[in-house]
């Protein structure tokens, strides 16, 4: 082990000592606790507190990945890699399955998108495993009905969130009681923004999947947004596949993912892109967001991340 | 070094502005994006505005907030100032309280983690209920820097008489508040944007800092560690049994509540008051010299201790208080009133302990700061003094010297809701 110089606290080391807290009292107070791991930014940072909350004892809880079927191979590759060199545990839950299961019925059309099933494979997964809380990477400053929800946050033995009573969070003490078949949501990133974590990102020398710096990819364009080609994908009327240099800013299915238009190779450069940036990552990038006006807010009272 | 991360609660009656104020701060620091700005503007059209730009619509929220044109519950806003060659800049996270239903929840879970609080007035109605509750609530909560903005400055000419008589009026009431907080005053518009980032030219009579400078410029509390004894409350006993690191290892976990902690540093455990010494400091494989508040850390001890989950570890010269009987300032937040005999799950610190109410000692009647005594009970928003019993022994500072220390919440057992709030004063 080396020694450091002294500390001289950063907003950084204080958003990553409140994360931690929040982790260690939930591994504390709750019975079975399950990590949400997408291979996305966000959950790449948490699983860097939670080796900071435990190691060097192995995590008090497994990973979890909810899976479309639709992910990016190079973020499936990157899951993979990371559980191993941490070798933790990890579980796949499985879109296709749930529609294999007759659990979902899967989207037709040029604009299908599993994004809405994954709730159910989510909340179905929760049950089998019996977990009581799951832990996950979103941020307030994402979305404005993030903005109200706690960074523990109760879910009903239906898995639905009710924005009208939640539980009120003062100081850093946190009520994590509940009873059988009721969870909690676990928000650790709840007052990062998203500029904070690719500085986090940096700080630590943490790997991100490829998708996230600048790369050359067929796609097509559509309401604006570039998305990926990928077998199955359907044009619509006037479309076209064609080469671009693009970067992601968020990981999420490719059928509702679109890349942005980017020289950004290095994690430095990233960095600048962000602080530069002048469009939010969510209307930036995500389909499902555009639905409606409260299109998040729906998804979330359903059970959705 | 200040901490570059400020922490700020900003509460008000309906109608005051508070929306916009934020708003306002949002888009003068640049901090709103275009597709945020293309829903606001588009909004504004669609509610037959005048086709100025709502700012208030930065921050809607939900959908029943939009369709009833409320605010249910705290939400929590996010800015940066970039940062200057002389240490300037900072984050900033606003907790929005809304003013009208289940205020006083709303009010306190906002200021249990600020270092400051932003009460906004109405020029022209000057200091009203909602207004005092929150400052007395936002003294009560021991944070350090209250702000009066006196907003709508444009509707009465720029007044410096009205606003003088604010001032004069506010500060009467002030000096009743527990602590006697510092009061900045400062007049604004939040609709023109006089004073909220840039200086207002109307009012020129006015030579303070604006709202926005004030922000960047306040000390937080963590400012000071050095000043504060040291108190870690163990989260968390770290001890690989595995393949992953030596077996030998035992590290008590947790975020450092206040002051500062060395290798070497004498402790106490409590509540059992056992000796003993740090010797190291981890954080993720890492050794470090010294921590602060508030990190979080991992503590090596020199001695082997039955060390669990809420035990805290103390500098050794100045102890907590350790007791099973407390008095505190209590919150109530549900409809189920609070009265003597009644039994809690009490959660403070990392410990959880049974609770059972011996006494209503008095009631808070906000509106004139007196307390009145021994209450029947205390009702949904409703804040007294209590004393309580607990089924073992906490450790403990007043709130008044130690914010992480002194505070609790009380949970209902039969449905698991956190019902109360407190604050320990002996």
């Amino acid at each position: 082990m080396s020694v450091t110089a002294g500390p001289q606290l950063t907003h950084l080391q204080a958003l990553e000592s409140e994360a931690i807290h929040v982790m260690r009292e939930v591994a504390a107070e709750l019975e079975r606790p399950v990590l949400l791991f997408s291979g996305g930014k966000d959950s790449i940072v948490l699983l860097r507190l939670a080796e900071k909350a435990f190691r060097p004892a192995p995590f008090p809880f497994p990973l979890m990945h909810v899976d479309t079927g639709h992910n990016f191979p190079e973020v499936i590759e990157f899951r993979d890699r990371r559980v191993g060199e941490l070798g933790e545990r990890l579980l796949v839950a499985s879109v296709q399955e749930s529609i294999d299961t007759g659990r979902v019925v899967e989207e037709s059309g040029p604009r299908a998108s599993r994004n809405r099933l994954q709730t159910v494979t989510l909340l179905d997964a929760i049950a089998a495993h019996g977990f009581d809380a799951a832990f996950g990477g979103a941020r307030r400053d994402e979305e404005r009905a993030r903005a109200k929800e706690r960074v523990m946050s109760f879910r009903d033995d239906f898995g639905q969130w009710d924005p009208k009573s939640q539980r009120p969070e003062l100081w850093n003490l946190y009520n994590g009681r509940i009873r059988r078949g009721e969870h909690v949501r676990v928000f650790p990133l709840s007052n990062w923004t998203e500029l904070d974590v690719w500085e986090y990102i940096a700080q630590e020398r943490l790997e991100v999947p490829s998708i996230y710096y600048a790369h050359e990819r067929e796609v097509f364009e559509r309401d604006g947004m570039l998305y990926a080609w990928r077998d199955g994908a359907q044009l619509i009327d006037g479309e076209r596949v064609f080469a671009e240099t693009v970067r992601y800013r968020t990981v999420g299915d490719m059928s509702c993912t679109g890349g942005v238009r980017s020289r950004a190779t290095t994690l430095e450069e990233v960095v600048a892109e962000i602080a530069a940036t002048t469009i939010t990552e969510r209307g930036e990038t995500r389909a499902d967001d555009r639905v409606s006006e409260a299109a998040m807010e729906d998804r979330k009272k359903a059970g959705y991340f | 070094m200040t901490l570059d991360l400020l922490r700020f609660t900003t509460a008000g009656s309906v109608d005051d502005g508070k929306s916009t104020l934020i708003g306002r701060l949002l888009y003068d620091t640049q901090q709103v994006f275009d597709d945020q700005l293309a829903h606001v503007a588009e909004a504004s059209r669609r509610r037959g505005g005048d086709g100025a730009l709502d700012l208030a619509l930065l921050t809607d929220g939900l959908r029943a907030e939009r369709e009833q044109g409320i605010t249910i519950d705290v939400a929590y806003r996010y800015f940066a100032t970039p940062p200057t060659d002389d240490g300037g800049g900072r984050r900033f996270i606003i907790a929005d309280c809304p003013g009208h239903q289940q205020y006083t929840r709303n009010m306190v879970t906002g200021a249990s983690t600020a270092d400051l609080a932003v009460i906004l007035l109405d020029v022209r109605h000057g200091l009203l209920e909602q207004s005092k509750r929150h400052a007395f609530i936002s003294a009560l909560l021991g944070i350090p820097h209250l702000v009066v903005a006196v907003n709508k400055m444009d509707l009465v000419d720029c007044s410096r008489e009205r606003f003088g008589e604010i001032v004069e009026e506010f500060e009467r009431f002030a000096a009743k508040l527990r602590g006697r907080p510092g009061v900045v005053y400062i007049p604004i518009s939040a609709l023109d944007g006089d004073n909220v980032v840039a200086r207002s030219e109307r009012m020129d009579w006015y030579d303070g800092p604006t709202l926005l400078e004030l922000l960047e410029q306040v000390e937080v509390a963590y400012d000071h560690p050095y000043d504060v004894p040291a108190r870690l409350p163990v989260q968390w006993v770290i001890r690989p049994s595995g393949e992953l690191g030596g077996s030998d290892y035992r590290a008590y976990a947790g975020q450092l509540a206040s002051g500062a902690l060395r290798p070497g540093d004498p402790v106490v455990v409590l509540p059992g008051g056992r000796p003993t010494r740090v010797a190291a400091i981890d954080t993720f494989g890492e050794e470090i010299p010294e921590a602060l508040a508030p990190l979080s850390i991992a503590v090596r001890l020199d001695d082997e201790l039955d060390i669990s989950r809420g035990d805290m570890l103390a500098i050794a010269d100045q102890p907590p208080q350790v007791a099973r009987e407390i008095e505190a300032d209590v919150c109530w937040f549900t409809d189920q009133p609070l009265r003597a005999g009644a039994r809690y799950e009490l959660k403070h610190t990392t410990r959880v302990a049974g609770a059972v109410v011996d006494r209503l000692l008095d009631v808070v009647d906000v509106h004139t700061l007196e307390r009145n005594p021994a209450p029947p009970q205390l009702a949904l928003n409703d804040i007294g003094r209590v004393r309580l019993r607990t089924s073992a022994p906490l450790a403990f500072d007043p709130y008044e010297r130690n914010r992480r220390t002194g505070s609790f919440i009380l949970i209902d057992p039969a449905t698991n809701g956190t019902v109360g709030a407190g604050m320990i004063s002996r």
